[in-house]
């Protein structure tokens, strides 16, 4: 058992280390970033099978479809994807190269995903 | 993995975010020591939490997900004052919320001594200071605690044990 004191000494503590509430505001701000997240996801997904269709690439489009036909899948590829865009844009020669390099990313992140699944 | 268990990952993580969003907050308060980066701090946490929460509730095993989420915020901090290269100069700066949450009269008579708690954690080493976060602000056990900074259970209620004794022994000193 505690000694009074020290007992007493971790009631203060836990008196000055008291749980704080977030704001509202901040409740608000991670919900938004997280639906965007999905939303971005489909959009972004929607976007690249556009392209997909009028590009000779477009083998990849089955694949993004198979792989990613819920959001939860669709977020997690675009989460992936995005995380090394800064990397794809350094590396590409151009908006088409980067476009190419991005649906080869999601492709394969698409893969990984439907191999797991 | 079917849809249903996606629909159901997502789910997941939103029960995970309700449960624990004051948790990650009050750690990023009393671990960054102010308000704003505190709200930063919460939200990249729960981004990145997002990212991994898949296999990290896969390796939980049914587990308690809070240490894995604290964790994440600790490291997100450590990378914050790199970033800066510097140490935060008020751990907590904001005494207006202990002032207006100690309004009884019992805990006016025991409102200069709160002051001088707050005022000795400050000059805690980081380690023991984060285990009196996760212990009072958050209320974690020993096993989630030592989870959380990836101590051996015992180790971490030795460094609990020390830190409670250097801080009395500061708040007397003082």
């Amino acid at each position: 058992m505690n000694h009074p004191a020290h007992a007493d000494f971790e009631s203060m503590l836990r008196l000055a280390l008291h749980p704080v509430d977030p704001p509202e505001s901040l409740k608000t701000r991670v919900e938004s970033t997280l639906v965007e997240l999905t939303d971005a996801a489909v959009d972004e997904l929607e976007a690249w099978e556009i392209g997909a269709m009028s590009d000779p690439r477009n083998w990849v489009r089955p694949v993004i479809a198979g792989a990613v036909g819920v959001s939860a899948g669709t977020a997690l590829v675009v989460l992936r994807v995005r995380t090394e865009r800064k990397k794809r844009a350094q590396a590409s020669r151009n908006p088409l190269d980067l476009l190419g390099r991005t649906v080869r990313a999601a492709a394969g992140e698409a893969r990984k995903i439907a191999r797991r699944g | 993995m079917d849809p249903p268990d996606k629909s159901r990952l997502n789910a997941d993580f939103s029960d995970l975010y309700r449960a624990h969003l004051r948790d990650v907050y009050s750690y990023a308060y009393y671990r960054v020591g102010n308000h704003h980066d505190a709200e930063d701090l919460t939200e990249q946490t729960f981004l990145q939490a997002y990212r991994h929460f898949e296999r990290a509730q896969a390796e939980s095993e049914g587990r308690p997900l809070r240490p894995w989420l604290i964790r994440i915020a600790h490291n997100l901090a450590a990378n914050l004052y790199r970033d800066r290269s510097r140490r935060p100069q008020t751990p907590i700066d904001d005494t207006t919320d202990l002032r207006t949450m100690h309004t009884t009269e019992d805990l006016v008579e025991g409102r200069d001594e709160l002051s001088r708690i707050i005022a000795a954690i400050k000059d805690l080493p980081e380690e023991r200071r984060e285990a009196l976060i996760m212990r009072f602000a958050l209320g974690m056990d020993n096993r989630e605690i030592a989870r959380a900074m990836g101590k051996t259970d015992g180790a971490t209620k030795v460094l609990l044990h020390r830190a409670i004794k250097q801080l009395e022994g500061l708040v007397t000193a003082q």
